[in-house]
């Protein structure tokens, strides 16, 4: 096991390694960096100081090298829009995407294995039957159309709920959150809705197919034939059967979680990392691109880290064969 | 004492076009301490009959008439929770496959002592002591390491006997057996159902032992039933049955019909396949493929009636002949 986790580590640490050999091809051949960094009217010779002074006059490699180095210590250089250092504007975004990205997921690992469940053990009930309906509704509408229409809901017709921004947040140390006043929550719940959305239909649709099928299993009709409570039968037996292909799904939806704020970010203003990484598209900000790509690429690569051990944690199967 | 008793037994599968009879006037009873065989080619309905004693017929299955008295009291129409206080209490089951039948991402000692808890006011320590013991009864070595191996962990005769630990962990008064060791190695099929025999014997226990192995019946069952297409055809003790039997169905099982023609007693097993349930002959179901059948067969389906002076029952028009033959 120890051994196959090495291996998945190592793996991560490629991946990642591969992001950012893209960033740095980014950064430093589209456009020209220190003409990008500068104004109109300086000079060329202060346009080769700076060049030195950054060190891009030094060989490629030389480069890619010190590009990983800042990489690592979560520098990315200088924002050419708003001329601060790219890990001062992540530290002051980041928060609020993964505000977000946490509050959906919940919401989304919530009403999905809890709806997936209901449907998989009531199968031909009529309230099975309409959340169903609902969930192709959420696999088919774009979240886009989704936040617009809860605006026009929640914000413009009832008055309930902000239709953008945080609302108040409060500072712990570096970290803004909102989580922790009442305008932070009622601003959090639209997006977090919104994006939870489609996600919450997927994990609903496969806890729902994975019940069906587990359902007939041999060890679950003895598990009937036990005696056994039902509660015990289909949270100890049946859904604890379902885990690995939940779990994997859900991994994957969490990273692409993260990718999708960006639509609901613009949609709901939200001040996150999707917004900024829109604005860093829209002016070429090239440094703030890069740091964004190696962000999101980082989460994907943790979250399949934790996958993995997740797997290890439900079934015992894995252990061994991993274990030899 | 009877501990099992089922009368007129009818199961059903209403499906849109048409009604599906699986099983059809079944009685029978089964004694304390008592084995009884049930055998047929598969499709017969012996799974079924099983699986409606603990009401797990699976949907739309559904006994349609008849009675299933365990102890005297009738269970036949008891509602899911009434059930489940009999499932793993009062009736156990073992199925066919002990590699499926055991949940493979919790432990041996968990599934021993959920069972228990079940069923029984224990304190944990109690549970876990009696599930070792339960282990140790079974024949499992070192059973306090046991209790924390998976299934995967073990071989397919250990899971067996786990299974049969998890079926007899409460003190049942019936086990129902279905095929628990047509998927075994031979070599270990029979130390399980001596172990079967063996506690059961020990604990009072009845056993309906559902099989389509003849030797397995030989070995352990004290009564056998016959079943062919959703009915009894022969019923009786194992010698009589076995050595001589009357139904010419059971006497094609036993392979010990003498082939016409032949010099000596050469073994034949029986021509053709047992009917669908919605393709069933008119008459004896088994009359397309006896060689006896007559008008009457064709025509009328024979009831199961006592053979004079001995315990057996038969369902076939010529009985008496039969057992001359
Ligand atoms: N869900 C079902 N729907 C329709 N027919 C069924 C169903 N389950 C079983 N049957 C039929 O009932 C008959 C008896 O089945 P079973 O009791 O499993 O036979 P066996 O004697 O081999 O254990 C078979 O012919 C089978 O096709
Ligand atoms: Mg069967």
């Amino acid at each position: 096991m120890a051994n196959f986790i090495v291996t998945r580590i190592l793996q991560s640490a490629a991946v990642m390694f591969f992001v950012a050999l893209i960033c740095f091809c980014l950064f430093r051949y589209v456009g020209d960096p220190i003409v990008n960094m500068v104004g109109q009217e300086t000079t060329i010779e202060d346009m080769e100081a700076l060049r030195q002074s950054l060190g891009l006059d030094k060989p490629v490699l030389v480069q890619f090298a010190h590009f990983i180095a800042g990489a690592l210590q979560g520098e990315f250089g200088i924002s050419y829009r708003l001329q601060r250092p790219v890990s001062e504007l992540i530290a002051e975004r980041l928060p609020a995407t993964l505000e977000l990205v946490f509050v959906s997921a919940i919401i989304a690992l919530t009403l999905g294995i809890s709806g997936g469940l209901l449907t998989g053990i009531k199968r031909n009930a009529w309230y099975s039957r309409l959340v169903l309906a609902l969930s192709l509704v959420g696999v088919s509408l774009p979240t886009f159309v989704v936040g617009i229409l809860l605006i026009y809901l929640f914000a413009v017709t009832l008055n309930w709920l902000p239709s953008f921004g945080r609302g108040q947040v409060v500072d712990i140390g570096w970290w803004s959150t909102g989580l922790l006043t009442v305008s932070g929550w009622k601003a959090i719940i639209l997006p977090a809705v919104t994006l939870a959305l489609y996600q919450t239909t997927l994990i609903l649709r496969i806890v729902r197919a994975e019940m069906l099928e587990v359902r007939r299993t041999d060890f679950i009709k003895f598990a009937w034939a036990r005696g056994l409570a039902p509660r015990s039968v289909y949270f100890n037996h049946a859904l604890r059967n379902t885990l690995i292909p939940v779990i994997t799904v859900t991994g994957l939806q969490i990273g692409s979680l993260i990718a999708f704020s960006i639509i609901t970010e613009t949609v709901f203003q939200w001040p996150g990392m999707g917004s900024l990484f829109i604005h860093a598209v829209q002016f070429a900000d090239v440094p703030v691109m890069a740091a964004y790509l190696v962000l999101v690429a980082l989460f994907f690569v943790l979250i399949n880290l934790i996958v993995d051990l997740l797997y290890f944690a439900v079934d015992p199967r894995l252990r061994m064969s991993a274990g030899h | 004492m009877t501990v099992l008793s089922i009368e007129r037994l009818r199961i059903e599968f209403p499906l849109r076009r048409q009604v599906l009879v699986a099983v059809d006037d079944i009685s029978l009873e089964i004694n304390a301490g008592e084995i009884l065989g049930i055998v047929g080619e598969s499709g017969a309905g012996k799974s079924l009959t099983g699986a409606s004693l603990i009401g797990l017929l699976e949907p739309p299955g559904q006994v349609s008439s008849g009675q299933i008295r365990l102890n005297g009291r009738d269970i036949t129409n008891l509602t899911q929770r009434e059930l489940r206080k009999i499932r793993g209490k009062q009736i156990g089951a073992i199925f066919q496959d002990p590699l499926t039948s055991l949940n493979p991402l919790l432990t041996i000692g968990r599934q021993l002592t959920e069972t228990l808890n079940a069923h029984l006011k224990l304190q944990q320590s109690e549970a876990k002591e009696r599930a070792i013991d339960m282990l140790r009864e079974v024949g499992i070595p070192a059973p306090e390491q046991r209790m924390s191996s998976y299934p995967h962990e073990l071989s397919g005769g250990m899971r067996q006997r786990v299974v049969i630990a998890l079926a007899l962990c409460c003190n049942p008064e019936l086990i129902v057996a279905d095929e628990p060791t047509t998927a075994l190695d031979v070599s270990v099929q029979a130390q399980i159902i001596l172990l079967l025999k063996k506690l059961c014997l020990k604990q009072g226990t009845a056993v309906m032992l559902v099989t389509h192995d003849l030797g397995v019946i030989a070995e352990a069952a004290d009564r056998v039933a016959v079943m062919y297409s959703g009915r009894l055809v022969e019923i009786g003790p194992v010698g009589d049955i076995v050595e001589n039997p009357i139904h010419p169905y059971t006497k094609g099982l036993m392979g010990s019909i003498p082939v016409i023609g032949a010099h000596k007693h050469r073994l034949a097993g029986i021509e053709g396949a047992m009917p669908r349930l919605d393709d069933r002959p008119h008459g004896c179901a088994f009359h397309p493929r006896c060689s006896h059948a007559t008008e009457l067969c064709r025509s009328q389906q024979p009831k199961l009636t006592a053979i004079e002076s001995s315990e057996r029952k038969s369902a076939c028009h010529y009985n008496d002949e039969g057992k001359f033959r």
